[in-house]
């Protein structure tokens, strides 16, 4: 059941998930088509976070206000545990992340980047850039006039 | 005297009825979706987000339109939602360092590295009401340019070569956290900083003038400004490693201020900080010149009697929740209270005329 | 972990948290308002060699800011994935316990346990102690909560009566087995079964 990925793979399309847009990551999750059959080991269930921040950007932490987040855990018939974090308040959500999260860590894995995965990677790197672009067009280009001398 | 009362249910349902009436306005015009208020008032979700001290867009945005656009009052609305979430834990500081930044400016260095990056600023609009907006309005395309996507380093660090600037020691140790111990004085610089965060903009904001015109006076400049989203990570404790659980906006102020030095340190810069939720930059920098300000023990500066050196009086008046909720609590019945208020100035004023008239009694008498 | 260790402490989590959580907390209220009384308390399978009592008053009581001491009769890789999983609670040290678990004899000495400050004696542990059973009382209880007086079967005497001496600061404690649970709060006084 277990093929061979690493922490930094699973932090990796975990953390993408987590960010990702409900619609988008439902319409794909539907277009790869299989659902496997699964069991909550812990129901969704909303809660918060406590965001923090650190004292002039590097130094000590400090707790700036708490964020809204969905988790839940769920085991395949095969027994692979999967989990799902995710940002805001949708149960669904969490549950279609840790579906994922737990198929990517079987058999099915390569199937599913190619067709979840990789365009949610692909549009969030866009949207993104397309932002980026739109920051440095408001970027100062300076230019010295007169230098007085008297 | 205790007298309970009941009654004025009927009153207050009728009264509830009319305000989702009230709210709703003018049926013939068009209902907001909270979609439509998160997306075209979103400074006003920023700031409920930023006071309510819980970053969920969605949310604010519903809290904006149940409160008919009270903010305060929206704000009160996530204040008690917040408090029914379960904490699933705290996440690993921010590294604004790596923020992805719409804007950054800086008024101390014209060229710093990563360049003055206005962003969708106000700053330099001539603040004329433009009437193409209430005309259905079309939208721009914003332009674009060869976007940056490498960090943009923060400007303090260039200071610090120098030893010019003092440095933010780093810590382990766990901050204090407002939301599950009752603030006590001293409070420290996490608890104080955690306070202003989710303080009142306008409190911060006229506790930060007062320092500009005087009152403890720390002649800040804005050393750094940036808007941007930052990932957020959580450890999780069954998996054993951290994962990124979504992307917060913040804005950023960092003010480099003068300091004439101390019997230990020498003269050098010091470090004001301000962080909020969303795009909020009045808010961050009126915070760091309130932090600055309150910072003057550690400092070793004189306490010169200004209010927004004294951390008990900033810190328990900032929060607008708790104001508003002893403020606004005096118009609730008080019937009992000013009914024996009521006879006591009756007695006084009864025995102020007898006295009245003895005196008179005694006057004619002679 | 390996997958099995794993999958062990994923289950027996609360199914129905928002009410299983309340009727269990309800039960060690009502045996908390009572000392001596036992009441029922389940909800939760906790690893093998805890009880269901003692696994549903942790799944309760416990979340990622209380920190938790495992007495080494009942510490194991197995219990502390478990309590990971389904409360977030981190493991600690006997001295800055807000709740810890294990066996009379493996919990003692209990000077180790903090008992509050005069400002907040509430900041103090509750010691949740497995027992055997509820057998014949030793002790008789009197105090807020008892009407006359209660009966219980303590596994010491002196210790509860030492601590009932440092009201208002002290330690509580619950008792398990099975699905029951019994307490014996610090303002409890306590005297030897005649």
């Amino acid at each position: 059941m277990n093929t061979k990925f690493s922490a930094e793979e699973r932090k990796g399309w975990m953390s993408l998930l987590a960010s990702a847009d409900e619609v988008r990551l439902a319409e794909l999750w539907q277009e790869y088509g299989a659902d496997p059959a699964c069991e909550w080991l812990r129901a969704p269930e909303a809660g918060g976070v406590m965001v923090r921040g650190r004292m002039g950007g590097s130094g000590a932490s400090f707790n700036l206000g708490e964020m809204t987040v969905t988790r839940c855990a769920l085991s395949l018939e095969d027994g692979t545990v999967g989990h799902g974090y995710v940002q805001g308040r949708s149960k669904a959500k969490a549950g279609m992340a840790a579906k994922i999260d737990a198929l990517m860590q079987t058999g099915a894995a390569a199937g599913l980047s190619t067709a979840v995965l990789e365009p949610l990677a692909a549009e969030r790197k866009a949207r993104k850039t397309a932002r980026a672009a739109k920051a440095a067009a408001t970027k100062v280009e300076f230019f010295t006039m007169v230098r007085g001398e008297d | 005297m205790y007298v309970a009362v009941k009654g004025g249910e009927r009153a207050i349902d009728n009264a509830h009825a009319w305000l989702a009436e009230e709210r709703r306005g003018d049926t013939d015009v068009a209902e907001l979706s909270y979609a439509q208020i998160r997306e075209q008032l979103s400074l006003a979700v920023n700031r409920v987000m930023a006071e309510g001290s819980l970053y969920d867009p969605d949310l604010a945005a519903l809290a904006i339109k149940q409160s008919r656009g009270d903010l305060i009052e929206a704000i009160f609305l996530i204040r008690a939602y917040r408090t029914t979430l379960p904490r699933f834990g705290y996440t690993l500081p921010v590294e604004t360092g790596e923020m992805a930044c719409d804007r950054r400016i800086s008024a101390t260095f014209k060229d710093a590295p990563g360049g003055q990056v206005l962003g969708p600023t106000f700053d330099y609009t001539h603040r004329l009401l433009d009437f193409k907006l209430a005309a259905d309005g079309e939208v721009p395309e914003a332009p674009v340019a060869d976007p940056r996507m490498e960090a943009t380093p923060h400007i303090a660090e260039f200071l610090q070569g120098e030893d010019i600037i003092e440095r933010e020691p780093s810590s382990d140790a766990v901050p204090g956290d407002l939301t599950r111990e009752p603030m006590s004085f001293p409070a420290g610089r996490a608890v104080r900083l955690q306070s202003l965060a989710r303080g009142d903009e306008g409190f911060i904001l006229g506790m930060a003038y007062s320092t500009q015109r005087g009152y403890a006076r720390n002649h800040a400049f804005v050393g750094e400004l940036r808007i941007g989203t930052v990932p957020v990570e959580i450890e999780i404790p069954e998996l054993g490693f951290a994962v990124e659980i979504g992307e917060v906006e913040l804005t950023e102020c960092e003010t480099v201020n003068q300091f004439k030095g101390s019997k230990t340190v020498p003269p050098q810069f010091t470090r004001g900080y301000g962080l909020v939720f969303g795009q909020s930059e009045r808010k961050s920098i009126a915070m760091a010149l309130v932090d600055r300000a309150l910072r003057w023990e550690e400092l070793g500066e004189d306490n010169l009697g200004a209010p927004a050196q004294d951390e008990e009086f900033v810190l328990s008046h900032a929060d607008n929740i708790q104001a508003t909720g002893f403020l606004e609590h005096i118009k609730l019945p008080h019937y009992v209270d000013f009914q024996s208020e009521l006879e006591l100035v009756r007695k006084l004023r009864h025995e102020a005329a007898e006295l009245a008239e003895t005196l008179a009694a005694r006057e004619a008498a002679e | 972990m390996p997958q099995q260790l794993q999958n062990t402490a994923y289950v027996g989590g609360l199914s129905n948290p928002p009410v299983v959580s309340a009727q269990a907390f309800r039960a060690a209220m009502n045996a908390m308002a009572r000392p001596g009384r036992t009441e029922e308390i389940n909800g939760a399978i906790p690893p093998d060699g805890i009880s269901v009592a003692a696994g549903s008053l942790l799944l309760t009581l416990c979340d990622p800011e209380t920190g938790v001491y495992l007495a080494p009769d009942v510490d194991s890789e197995v219990l502390r994935g478990w309590l990971a999983f389904h409360t977030g609670a981190p493991i600690v040290a006997a001295e800055q316990a807000d709740f810890a678990l294990g066996s009379w004899a493996a919990l003692t000495p209990l000077d180790r346990f903090r008992i509050g400050t005069p400002e907040y004696p509430d900041r103090s542990a509750t010691l949740i102690v497995e027992v055997p059973g509820f057998g014949a009382p030793n002790a008789v209880l009197s105090g807020p909560g008892i009407k006359d007086a209660a009966k219980m079967a303590l596994p010491d005497l002196a210790a509860f009566q030492n601590n009932t001496l440092l009201y208002p600061l002290g330690v509580d404690f619950f008792f398990t087995c099975g699905t029951q649970v019994a307490a014996l709060p610090r303002s409890t006084q306590i005297s030897a079964e005649a």
